[in-house]
């Protein structure tokens, strides 16, 4: 019945989504829009990033403090995909498995890192850990460094990055049920043994994909990092912070030579991604 | 089989993050200063950190890694007191400094710790505008021109800019035998040219010589002259204008981080060190007016005499300079908020 006045409609005009003429402009600004503000800003990178040649490019990754700004990047990006994987299995699972009071609020707050801004993720650590703020005096009487310092830096990044990996994981185990696992257990097996051989290969893709998402904006992150960091050259830099400091220095090259690692994070990152949408079938849909 | 890979790659990531964190740890066993400073002295503390190095390996048999935290001198300031352990802080303003020693790390006494206001070095406040000075400008006045673009930081959160500020404003009274009104109307005019507040020095460095917006940046000297040594100088031109300020960046040792941490002697030297020959040099060489004569001398050709005027005689120093003209609710605010 409701179909009906649609198919005989269609039958006297072409739709007008159809008509090249409003078919090809389309595409065209699509594409433009995607040129101008996708691929010419990270072919742009790579450009400015080898103006100078190779041996610049070399030089500025080898530097001694952009090698601590990479190793900075990696441990605490490292440290928080950890704890984010180890937290987002166990929210996941409580979430999919088990219904108790508050498991909605729980659902909301996971998403809180997502709604507030990193610059006041970043304050926020400040107003707990910074000598005047409420553990400042403790911590100091105790000769412990957390803002300012390595542990500063992995807390902001766990904090932004904290959804990622739950987000991915609690819908995917919602629908698939707990059949399997069920029937594990009836047939006798442990329950460390029904996680590895039922849960975890049934999640895996959906965990994979979480953790590179997670990793990509663990390395990339800037805002909250940056309020947490002071700043020390060799010291509390990550990438993209160095990346700001020497662009400030007039080192252009140099500066595009880092970034160009962040963007290749980016396409690899995509790749991932691509890759495992296709072994699982889900374009766009959320399994 | 999968599953296997799983737990493998798991396990490696967990190791490769514990292997870090104890890397990081080893390696704050040696003698290090943090010098916390503002946007402008990259350059400078590069090289002088590598000559005392040098000084006090000679001296002491020791050897001391600096370290850099560069940023606007407020902001720098603030993480100073937020817990940012700075041996020494070198900061764009005294009233920056204030407010560390107010949070209770520095003693009141700081500035009478060092000669010369503890300023080892001074710079002033200069013009950059494009080669060829296509829109003639010699001197403040040609600032408040319609049609100029006039590029200068936020003085809320810049330190420089707060000198830029008041050097326009100590310029206006001396033209306009000290009529504060008149100020008022000079900086009101020179501030509707301003498209645009950068939060940082460097920021607004950039702003104009890299991304090409406006027609004139005021700038610290040692900025401009930076700027115009990166760029080239058939890009950039200095203009020096006929009164300008006498900016005094000051020094000095955070007691409560330097005891602490066992740097207290070390930290000293450093900024004594920024007194001598050698010191001064690299200042000078770095653009910085040195305070000592002998170098001052010979550098007397990169340095042009202008009429500096003070922030003591005009403003009666930082504190009721920041008052009268910064704080929430201040002459800024009032003229940049129309």
């Amino acid at each position: 019945m409701i179909t009906a006045p649609q198919t005989t409609r269609r039958k006297g005009s072409v739709r007008a989504g159809d008509a090249p003429w409003v078919k090809w402009p389309l595409i065209a600004l699509a594409l433009t829009f995607m040129l101008v503000v996708l691929v010419l800003p990270l072919a742009s990178v790579f450009v400015e990033a080898f103006a100078k040649g190779w041996q610049v490019y070399l030089d500025s990754i080898r530097d001694p403090d952009a090698l601590s700004a990479i190793r900075l990047t990696l441990t605490a990006s490292g440290i928080a995909l950890t704890m984010n994987l180890l937290f987002g299995l166990a929210a996941a699972w409580a979430i999919s498995r088990f219904s108790f009071k508050g498991k909605n609020l729980l659902i909301s707050l996971i998403d809180l890192p997502l709604a507030v801004s990193p610059v006041v993720a970043g304050l926020i650590f400040v107003l707990l850990f910074g000598l005047h703020g409420w553990f400042g005096t403790w911590l100091d009487d105790h000769n412990i460094q957390i803002l300012f310092a390595v542990p500063g830096i992995v807390l902001a990044t766990i904090f932004v990055t904290f959804p990622f990996v739950a987000r991915e994981l609690i819908p995917f185990m919602q629908a698939q049920g707990t059949e399997e696992e069920e029937a594990a257990l009836v047939l006798g097996a442990s329950p460390w043994r029904m996680f590895f051989s039922i849960t975890l290969p049934n999640i895996r893709w959906s965990l994979l994909y979480g953790v590179i998402l997670c990793s990509a904006r663990a390395m990339g992150e800037f805002g909250a990092v940056s309020v947490v960091s002071g700043h020390i050259r060799g010291e509390t830099n990550t990438l993209p912070l160095h990346v700001e400091i020497l662009y400030n220095e007039y080192n252009f090259a140099a500066a595009f030579a880092v970034a160009s690692l962040l963007s290749l994070v980016a396409v690899v990152t995509l790749a991932v991604k691509k890759i495992i949408e296709d072994k699982t079938g889900r374009r766009g849909e959320k399994a | 089989m999968k599953t296997t890979g799983f737990r493998l790659t798991a396990l490696a990531l967990i190791i490769a993050a514990l292997i870090g964190t104890a890397a990081q740890t080893s390696a704050q066993q040696k003698l290090t200063l943090l010098n916390v400073s503002y946007d402008p002295t990259r350059e400078l503390y590069q090289d002088y950190n590598t000559a005392f190095a040098r000084y006090w390996k000679t001296k002491t048999g020791q050897n001391v890694t600096i370290n850099q935290s560069h940023g606007g001198s407020g902001a720098q300031a603030h993480s100073v007191i937020d817990g940012l352990q700075a041996d020494v802080v070198t900061l764009a303003l005294a009233y920056d400094i204030d407010a560390i020693s107010q949070s209770g790390q520095i003693p009141a006494n700081w500035q009478s710790r060092l000669p010369n206001n503890s300023t080892p070095y001074t710079s002033t406040i200069v013009f950059l505008v494009r080669g060829g000075n296509p829109k003639h400008i010699k001197d403040w006045n040609d600032l408040v021109k319609p049609g100029i673009s006039v590029i200068t930081p936020s003085p809320k959160t810049s330190g420089g800019a707060r000198w830029n500020y008041l050097a326009a404003w100590g310029y206006a009274l001396s033209v306009n035998h000290n009529d504060q009104a008149r100020a008022r109307e000079f900086v009101t005019q020179l501030y509707k040219n301003v498209p645009v507040l950068d939060s940082g020095a460097r920021g607004a460095t950039t702003t104009f010589s890299k991304r090409g917006i406006g027609d004139v940046l005021i700038a610290w000297e040692n900025e401009a002259y930076l700027a115009v040594k990166e760029l080239g100088k058939d890009k950039l031109e200095i203009v020096i204008p006929s009164r300008s300020i006498l900016a005094e960046p000051p020094v000095s040792v955070v007691d409560k981080v330097a005891n602490k941490r066992g740097t207290a002697t070390v930290a000293k030297a450093y900024l004594e060190y920024l007194y001598s020959d050698e010191g001064q040099e690299i200042a000078a060489r770095n653009y910085y007016r040195p305070r000592s004569k002998a170098v001052a001398a010979k550098y007397s050709s990169q340095f042009q005499k202008l009429n500096l005027f003070t922030i003591q005689d005009v403003f009666g120093g930082w504190q009721n300079a920041q008052k009268t003209h910064f704080a929430d609710g201040g002459i800024f605010d009032q003229i940049y908020g129309k």
